[in-house]
């Protein structure tokens, strides 16, 4: 149990902070197809005997490299996207089925087992935690000024080409951690809601991406006492609990916004 | 950038030779040879497509040449006004905020920015909230941060209307007194600018006229591409067949 909160702590903390930076430059879908992918990197690591991180890692970074770079090509990303979110998951579920020598908990990887995740596994996911979030504070006025504009940040002697793989490493890095704790189809949440919901909260990014780590850690650790009480599964839950702080925060902009 | 040989010292703060711009093999901007020197404020006026943001994005260092070079004084500081920019509604930013990026700057600087901006005390608003004239001198704070030799907008009066652009330009001129820094501007206000610059480059996918307000008011290129303006005196200049703009079209 504690080794669960811990897993689930470390994912909050490390999605929190870059999924604001998903929502500040769209890049939900983004999110959405590089976490489907890890579907595949499963596939990849059960078929070679490589530890289920490192396949996900691998496969999630080339997702997200092949995404990053096709972005700047097409004018309709949007679909393109939508394409390949869906293609990696579908591929990656039949080359799981492929694998018949080995039984495999289809259910863990996509939604999450957070409740047998090993020692070595919370070592994995806080070392994976700490490398994103120290990626995003060494670089945060970069980042930061990259998402306003690429050209003023050339015209500032940086490189935003740069800033921009260093979101797409910290993204293939969060999924990878992330899989075993809220499953494929549900890390692309993990980025989105919490930072969504710390919008009306917040007059800075700073204070944004605080408030997205509080409320995802509260998830993380709320959603998984829940899921105790109720008997309900465990990444569902965490989710869900964050989409609930999501109406309540939505629900008090008005009035936060009246205050100030 | 290259270097220069050296001992060899450039007076000028940005000279271009030979510069070609396009975008995937289009041409749009072809053999521009300009400089620009300190302290002065040149104006780049041209139709839409002629090339002005492509020229100012190359000097940037936003796009890269598909032939010749932008040489840049050593040490050369620039600040830059973008044309426009879009705060995604998701990203909280005070102005405050914007003021220290991309360098944390101290407390007194980002006052006095604000100040020779001619937006002192907008400092704890959000950067969404601002009306269009107080956006684009929060940008130009932001600019004059740096503490820049030459300070590069393009189109920093879209969107506001006239006494508002004409404000802003009367902004731009004080704060050169104030600096001394170099301007260089694209702009589309033709008559404020006329006033307002030290010299004025006029494109249309090459360098068509530059000169004084006067020398370039006067010439044929500018006046086929913009008319003679409210002058009467259009009579005087019936020259449409004599520029060579539509040779560019045909066939050699």
């Amino acid at each position: 149990m504690i080794r669960a909160g811990l897993a689930g702590l470390g994912v909050a903390l490390a999605a929190a902070p870059l999924g604001c930076f998903v929502v500040w430059r769209r890049m939900a879908y983004f999110g959405d197809a590089t976490s489907h992918a890890a579907i595949l990197g499963v596939a990849l690591a059960l078929a070679t005997d490589l530890p289920v991180f490192a396949g996900v890692l691998v496969v999630a970074l080339a997702m997200a490299l092949l995404l990053a770079g096709l972005s700047g090509r097409w004018v309709s990303s949007d679909a393109l996207l939508g394409v390949l979110s869906h293609a990696a998951l579908a591929l990656g579920l039949v080359a799981i089925s492929l694998i018949d020598d080995v039984r495999v908990d289809l259910e863990g990887y996509l939604f999450g087992e957070i409740l047998a995740v090993t020692a070595r596994d919370v070592l994995i996911i806080w070392t994976g935690a700490a490398l994103v979030c120290s990626l995003l504070i060494w670089r945060w006025q970069g980042l930061l000024m990259a998402t306003l504009s690429a050209d003023l940040a050339v015209a500032s002697g940086m490189n935003p080409r740069r800033e921009s793989l260093i979101l797409t490493l910290a993204m293939a890095v969060t999924v990878a951690v992330a899989i075993k704790v809220v499953g494929a189809l549900l890390i692309a949440a993990m980025l989105v809601i919490p930072a969504a919901a710390a919008r009306p909260l917040a007059r800075t990014p700073e204070m944004m991406a605080l408030f997205a780590c509080l409320i995802g850690a509260a998830s993380a650790l709320g959603g998984l006492g829940g899921s105790f009480a109720f008997d309900t599964p465990t990444g569902p839950s965490i989710v869900a609990l964050a989409a609930g702080l999501f109406a309540l925060s939505a629900a008090f902009a008005p009035l936060i916004r009246r205050a100030e | 950038m290259p270097r220069l040989p050296a001992g060899i010292r450039i007076m000028s703060l940005i000279a271009t030779q030979g510069l070609t711009l396009g975008y995937r093999g289009n041409t749009v901007l072809r053999d521009v040879n300009i400089s620009i020197e300190r302290g002065e404020i040149v104006t780049i006026v041209g139709p839409n497509g002629s090339g002005k943001s492509s020229l100012l994005r190359a000097i940037i260092g936003a796009m890269s040449p598909m032939s010749g070079q932008v040489q840049r004084a050593p040490g050369l500081r620039i600040g830059y006004v973008p044309q426009n920019l879009s705060i995604d509604g998701t990203l909280p930013l005070t102005v405050w905020r914007f003021l220290n990026l991309p360098a944390r700057a101290c407390r007194a600087d980002v006052q006095s920015a604000l100040e020779t901006a001619g937006v002192k005390g907008l400092g704890n608003q959000q950067m969404t909230q601002l009306s269009g004239g107080q956006f684009q001198r929060v940008l130009l704070a932001r600019a004059l941060l740096a503490q820049p030799d030459l300070l590069i907008l393009d189109e920093p009066t879209q969107g506001l209307d006239q006494p508002g652009a004409a404000a802003f330009y009367a902004q731009i001129e004080q704060v050169r007194r104030a600096r001394g820094c170099a301007v260089l501007m694209v702009s589309h206000d033709l008559h404020v600018v006329m006033a307002a610059s030290d010299r004025v480059l006029c494109l249309n996918g090459h360098v068509c006229c530059e000169g004084t307000p006067q020398v370039v008011a006067d010439a044929p290129e500018y006046r086929a591409l913009f008319g003679t303006g409210t002058g009467g005196t259009l009579a005087l200049y019936r020259h449409d067949h004599d520029h060579d703009h539509h040779h560019d079209h045909g066939v050699h």
